[in-house]
């Protein structure tokens, strides 16, 4: 099994999912970069964090126009998988591979520091092997994660078990006060309705190492490790 | 010929901007203010020689694609001949 992580001018997170790939899932990782076009020899890419094109504009509407994210879209139309995180989130947005957008946070931060998010589904390729309702205790750092969309688009979020992680307090109960940014119904993170594209806020790969302090994220690494070797 | 393009958050679209320049208008002394929203303005400088309706045409749908998402923002075009 082969992953790619993307690098766009202005990406910061590369290296740490490289490091997290290469070290904790023990397998074979490139970097991709955003001019690169034939994806043929991956089978899972990620889309790390930072500041595509510096955020003009909106997070992440630029980088959208990126030659290799026409490839990406065909990636995740053949059912392969990609993991956005933060920065890489806000692109598979304003791409139109996941529904909704992330707007400035309510309280006008940028926030950096451990939130806990809940588990919400271990019915995806990325938390297949994790608990449903375990917490996890991970880093957000970001100035526009307050996830946004329509009524219509929540419910068939909700219908269709695609939250797949919430913002909540230590103890997992999901309120206002365990919600960093204001996301609508405390969303961190969501799949696609093929459920091979996920978004997330929060860094998993920024808490893979007890040096800096949690290693909750691993299980999402561990999870799309799991669904690979199976479907090879 | 110029093209003036008006971004705006769509209205429910929680604007923490607009409220943080509200509260600090006030906090000088405004008074009477309902509401602000803050938007993006851009202006796009067209060649002189464009025929005006395939310029708003063109800059409809750069606003459409790229200066505004349409999930969270609407847009007003503008040309100026």
């Amino acid at each position: 099994m082969k992953f790619g992580v993307i690098v766009f001018p202005g990406s910061n997170c590369d290296h740490d999912a490289y490091h997290v790939i290469s070290k904790h899932v023990g397998q074979p990782v490139d970097f991709i970069w955003h001019r690169e076009t034939n994806l043929s020899s991956f089978d899972a890419l990620i889309i790390p964090g930072g500041f595509s094109y510096g955020d003009y504009l909106r997070a992440g509407a630029l980088a959208r126009f990126s030659p290799v994210m026409e490839s990406v879209k065909k990636f995740a139309a053949s059912g392969r998988f990609v993991l956005g995180i933060c920065n890489g989130f806000q692109i598979l947005c304003e791409a139109g591979l996941l529904p909704g957008a992330l707007i400035r946070n309510r309280d006008l931060h940028f926030i950096c520091e451990h939130i806990h998010v809940r588990v919400e589904t271990s019915d995806t390729p990325f938390t297949n092997e994790m608990k449903p309702q375990s917490v996890l205790r991970i880093p957000i750092a970001h100035a526009e994660g307050n996830y946004v969309c329509d009524d219509a688009t929540l419910q068939e979020l909700q219908r269709q078990d695609r939250i797949i992680m919430r913002y909540c307090d230590p103890d997992g109960e999901v309120t206002m006060t365990g919600n960093p940014n204001g996301s609508r119904d405390n969303i961190a993170g969501i799949c696609s309705s093929g459920r091979n594209v996920l978004g997330l806020m929060p860094h998993p790969e920024r808490a893979c190492e007890d040096l800096l302090g949690s290693t909750d994220g691993r299980g999402i690494f561990r999870s799309l490790a799991a669904t690979l070797a199976a479907v090879a | 010929m110029k093209a003036k393009v008006y971004v705006s958050l769509k209205p429910g679209i929680l604007d923490p901007q607009g409220k943080a320049i509200q509260h600090s208008v006030e906090l000088l002394g405004y008074t009477g203010i309902d509401d602000v929203r803050q938007g993006k303005y851009f202006e796009i400088a067209l060649a002189e020689s464009a025929d005006q309706e395939q310029a708003r045409e063109s800059v409809g749908r750069m606003a459409r694609e790229v200066l505004s998402n349409p999930i969270i923002e609407d847009y007003r075009v503008e040309i100026e001949g």
